[in-house]
């Protein structure tokens, strides 16, 4: 498969055992390698208050993994994310679609842009003066 | 001759009806209270013009979650529908990881 998918996976680490986030996350990197993905960023996003309880807890700390491969790892990850009692809450977004959707919109803007400044450079308005010499010789 | 005075007399009649409508829209919005009577609707994402709203970004998504954590329509916030999908997107993947609240009460 030549092009690779890309995943954005946010978990949320249980605060109260602060201290195993970065081992977690280490441990968590190792399975999407082993699976033979590309961990491309994984950052933690802080500890940060919750909308609401899970499982009793009002905190939690976010991380953030940008993965790209086949999706065999996701389905190990989520997996291992489910079992693990640490994770309170996990999210696979799948985002290469959405960023080339992204992409050719903003490319097809740019293109419009461009047309539109060739064509006000060289005017066509001439519809407009016709109608105006009419209504000056009627008169 | 005649043609030109048709056509000159329409657009006035028109700017004329349009006074008119105006006028009525502005007292009904009196009436009403005069809330979002007036207001233009314009998608705010389209002005920014926006290709992807990241979930992430509770900051952004937070303006369109009044206090009872139900989504703005797009109604009032006049979105355009395809932002507007995007956006609902994003807001419930954000509750998903609490992120944001689901209901607030």
């Amino acid at each position: 498969m030549d092009n690779k998918r890309q995943y954005e996976v946010v978990f949320i680490v249980d605060p109260t055992v602060d201290d195993e986030v970065a081992r977690l996350t280490d441990g968590f990197k190792q399975i999407v390698t082993d699976q033979g993905g590309v961990v491309t960023k994984a950052e933690t996003m802080g500890k940060r208050q919750l909308a609401y309880e899970i499982l009793h807890q009002k905190e939690g700390t976010c991380v953030l993994m940008e993965i790209e491969g086949s999706g065999k790892e996701i389905a190990e990850l989520e997996r291992r994310m489910r079992v693990n009692d640490r994770v309170l809450r996990y999210l696979t977004v799948r985002v290469d679609e959405d960023r080339r959707r992204a992409e050719k919109l903003k490319n097809r803007r740019t293109r419009k842009a461009e047309k539109k400044a060739t064509r006000s450079a060289t005017p066509t308005r001439r519809g407009g003066a016709v109608e105006f010499a009419a209504e000056s010789n009627g008169e | 001759m005649s043609t030109n005075y048709e056509e000159r007399e329409r657009p006035r009649s028109g700017g004329y009806d349009n006074e008119d409508d105006q006028d009525r829209r502005s007292m009904g919005g009196g009436r009403g209270g005069g809330r979002r009577m007036h207001r233009r609707r314009v998608c705010r994402f389209c002005i920014d013009k926006t290709d992807l709203i990241d979930f992430k970004d509770v900051r952004l998504l937070q303006n369109y979650l009044p206090e009872r954590g139900k989504i703005l329509p797009r109604r009032i916030s006049g979105n355009c529908a395809t932002h507007q999908r995007m956006l609902a997107e994003a807001i419930k993947r954000a509750r998903n990881i609490a992120l944001l609240p689901y209901t607030t009460d």
